[in-house]
């Protein structure tokens, strides 16, 4: 018994990003690559300036998933692929990423979610797929 | 140069078991914004594990990856339960694909991620695009 119907739409979340919230995710995941916290790292790579991890915009997407199950615990998929970057300038204001929902389909297996995610409009995540728990 | 062929298809050895920290995922549920409440853990907490897989792999002499030539291209995780504290995890990782796409080489990874009793938690599967001089 799903809590879901398909077809609906789930609540947006939208999530602020700043340069603290990648320092503190970069000690608690363990990827300390400097193009996430330093801008001279990130300008010799050829990047417009400091981008959140790939994998912490996913985590945004999984924490969205989270509170449109009501918990944490019920994701049984979640993928997606780093098309574009979340460039976080060194401000108190950050940018913001929105976490858009739709329930796809509903089987015996659970709720395909289909996800955009975007910044400042434009999409950050490729093809994201997520699927939440019967 | 790109990467030797003979790459794919290896199996790299288990990495070494993580133990899981009721206040690791506080750290991590906080980075986020978020509040670990003291039940499953975020659902991309598995990727400090997988991170630890494909780390091995890209520092392994024999493969030839220069690190900072990587992008992580894509991630995606199939769960057979949800991680909680307590768990003791290790990652195994396959390299199961090796393509040449415009002088980069785009690996595909599958890491098989075990609890202290070897049975599955999870899947992680990463695409890292190691681009090539001038790419």
């Amino acid at each position: 018994m799903s809590r879901f119907t398909a077809g609906e739409v789930l609540p947006d979340q939208t999530y602020t990003v700043t340069r603290a919230h990648l320092v503190r995710y970069a000690g608690a995941s363990g990827d300390l690559n400097p193009i996430h916290w330093s801008d001279r790292v990130a300008a010799t790579v050829g990047l417009p300036g400091v981008i959140a991890h790939g994998m912490y915009t996913l985590a945004l997407a999984a924490r969205a998933l989270d509170t449109w199950a009501g918990g944490p615990g019920h994701v049984v998929e979640l993928g997606a692929k780093f098309t574009r970057p979340v460039v976080v300038p060194d401000d108190e204001a950050g940018v913001q990423v929105v976490v858009r929902g739709t329930v796809k389909n509903v089987t015996g297996e659970g709720a395909q979610i289909a996800l955009e995610v975007t910044c400042g409009g434009e999409k950050v995540l490729g093809m994201p797929r997520a699927v939440l728990g019967a | 140069m790109p990467l030797d062929a003979s790459v794919k298809g290896r199996t790299f050895p288990p990495t070494a078991p993580y133990t899981v920290s009721r206040e690791r995922l506080v750290e991590f549920a906080a980075s986020t914004g978020a509040t670990y409440d003291g039940g499953p853990a975020p659902a991309t907490f598995p990727i400090v594990v997988a991170f630890a897989a494909m780390t091995a792999l890209m520092r392994d002499p024999s493969v030839g990856i220069e690190l900072h030539r990587v992008v992580h291209g894509e991630q995606r995780f199939l769960y057979t339960r949800p991680v909680v504290a307590g768990d003791e995890l290790s990652a195994t990782l396959t390299v199961e694909t090796l393509r040449q796409i415009g002088g980069a080489d785009i690996i595909g990874t599958r890491s098989e991620i075990t609890d202290a009793g070897g049975l599955p938690v999870c899947t992680a599967y990463a695409t890292l695009v190691h681009r090539g001089e001038g790419s």
